[in-house]
């Protein structure tokens, strides 16, 4: 009876994942595929705490306690700009816990043999879930600032990060091969942490939307791996899904950048800084906020560009005083939004939409195009890398081929940004040499608050 | 067909059937899909829990208590987070910008 309810609640839970995730796919049953998924849950732990073989509820409690003591104030107190530190932690936890029961599960079979099965299951549950703790952990030492941004390279990095994996699927394989060997088992664990922090090291900023994306699939694949160990299928199916889409994001921020995998996590961006110096010193036109704020007064279209710029200043709210400001003007305000930009899948949307601002406004990258040859004025809220025209001709750019915004099509192009130092990817832009361009130095919020005063005296004196 | 041969065709049915889902998740949502599939995956709770619980050895009731912690974090704050970034999500009205009207969506292409 107790394994009938376990099964039913483990099937019924599987299927409200799926159909979770199928609501999520249109903004307006988004929150009804949420709250599936956290009744799935719910189901699955109820069916679990029934279990025969679970005795004591001690411990279970005391845990369930301390995950929501912890779970909850960071859900109701983090701040939206803190969006990509707090995904990297969260893949962080999600691994821990599949390596920590890989390890207890090991060492609870280990002396009574474990088949082989259960054996490459508990190493790739081991494998990916250490190499996604650490790797998570420095990602979001990397976004908070406790660890510096640029990638770190150096001579024969890829080799060494290669033979340390390589060293750490033999010792795993060498587990299938004969599980009892415990000494193997340490071996294993200590390569895979070691590994996820030499994974991250060469990492930048402007990479990793894509690296999250990828750490996201593996600590679902993590999850998978346990429903093996465990032979269960709710576990299966909910890190088959994880996997599933982490890799699809993965592959969709890797697409927007023109990279490939390989070239994301072997071919780190650091190695184009000694470019920079050889641009030609040319000048670029600083405009006053007087200027700026006459031309954009009398603009029809505006299309508005943001980049984590924009996130690191906390502007979003100043943004969509703008956008207030200059539809009360008669103006037509829309939003760009490339998929890598900022930080992390999505991220620029989730700020806008933070800031009020509604998402019939926002256009994704194709659908916006056609329209910056129309537009009087394209404002770079904190964007680079992907407003970068190089990408289109220059074939000597490291970023050549990458999709851009074609930002440099519009009348009128004004560029927020704090100095002319280049950007994550140290990639001179073109687009600041612009005749049409027009540089506006200075901290994204302020800058933009002093643009919405500008605006409304010259409407309130008109 | 043994356990793994049956595990096996559930994961890679979920995974196909999972990618095409997410597939259709508009870019405007991908944050928020982030961090709802990470609050699934915190279903890694179901083994934790029968770790913490069926006390074998001290090991692995400190451990599965500790996995426990983890995966319920997870789990709290990914679906609390997720609700709260899909609220803040509105469609404009077509003449002033007035928040919170729901109706069609407006998503541009993949």
């Amino acid at each position: 009876m107790r394994l009938l309810i376990t099964n039913t609640t483990y099937l019924v839970a599987g299927v409200l994942f799926i159909l979770g995730l199928r609501w999520f796919g249109n903004p307006r049953t988004a929150r009804r595929g949420n709250l599936c998924g956290e009744l799935g849950i719910v189901l699955a732990v109820v069916g679990t705490l029934v279990k025969a073989e679970v005795v004591s509820y001690q411990w279970i409690l005391i845990g369930l306690f301390l995950g929501s003591a912890i779970g909850v104030p960071i859900a109701v107190l983090m701040k939206m700009t803190a969006m990509p530190q707090r995904t990297a932690i969260s893949h962080a936890f999600g691994a821990l816990a599949a390596a920590l029961v890989g390890t207890a599960e090991y060492y609870l079979r280990q002396p009574t043999g474990i088949d082989r099965a259960a054996m490459t299951a508990l190493s790739a549950e081991v494998l990916l879930g250490a190499l996604t703790f650490t790797g998570s952990l420095m990602a979001f030492g990397k976004l908070q600032g406790i660890l510096p941004q640029r990638p770190i390279v150096y001579r024969g990095q890829n080799l060494t990060n290669l033979t340390i994996l390589g060293l750490a699927i033999l010792a795993g394989a060498f587990l299938i091969y004969s599980p009892t060997s415990a000494f193997a088992f340490p071996v294993l664990i200590a390569l895979a942490l070691v590994f996820g922090v030499l994974l991250i090291v060469p990492i930048g900023g402007a990479d990793m939307p894509t690296v999250i994306a990828l750490l996201n699939s593996y600590a679902g694949l993590s999850g998978a791996a346990m429903g093996f160990v465990f032979d269960n299928k709710v576990l299966i199916i909910a890190g088959a899904l994880d996997g599933a889409s982490g890799f699809m994001l993965a592959i969709v921020m890797s697409k927007a950048m023109n990279r490939s995998f390989r070239n994301v996590l072997f071919g780190a961006f650091g190695q184009i800084q000694a470019r920079v110096a050889e641009i030609a010193e040319k000048p670029v036109r600083t405009g006053t906020i007087e200027e700026a704020g006459m031309i954009l007064e009398a603009a029809r279209l505006v299309i508005i560009v943001p980049g984590y710029g924009m996130a690191v200043a906390q502007a979003q709210h100043k943004v969509r005083e703008l956008y207030d400001q200059l539809r009360r003007g008669g103006a037509e305000v829309k939003f760009a939004i490339h998929p890598v930009a900022g930080r992390m899948p999505g991220h620029m949307n989730v700020l806008l939409a933070e800031a009020n601002i509604p998402y019939d406004a926002l256009y994704e990258m194709d659908a916006i195009n056609a329209e910056f040859p129309q537009c009087d004025v394209a404002l770079v809220v904190g964007a680079n890398d992907i407003t970068n025209p190089a990408a289109r001709h220059d074939r000597a750019s490291p970023i050549f081929g990458m999709p851009i915004l074609d930002v440099d099509a519009a009348r009128c192009i004004m560029v927020i940004k704090r100095t002319m130092a280049p950007g994550f990817a140290g990639i001179e832009n073109e687009l600041y040499y612009d005749d049409k361009t027009m540089m506006l130095f200075g901290d994204a919020r302020a800058v933009v608050s002093d643009l919405v005063g500008e605006i409304s005296r010259a409407a309130a004196a008109a | 067909m043994s356990n793994l041969e049956v595990g096996i065709y559930i994961f890679l049915l979920a995974a196909f059937l999972g990618y095409e889902l997410v597939r259709r998740v508009p870019q405007l949502l991908h944050t928020p899909l982030m961090s709802l599939t990470n609050a699934l995956s915190g279903i890694a709770l179901v083994g934790s829990i029968a770790l913490a619980g069926a006390h074998r050895t001290v090991l692995s009731t400190v451990l599965g208590t500790l996995a426990v912690v983890a995966s319920t974090t997870n789990v709290v704050s990914g679906f609390m987070i997720t609700d709260r970034m899909l609220r803040m999500f509105h469609r404009g009205a077509p003449a002033s910008p007035t928040p919170r009207s729901p109706g069609e969506p407006q998503v541009g292409g993949e």
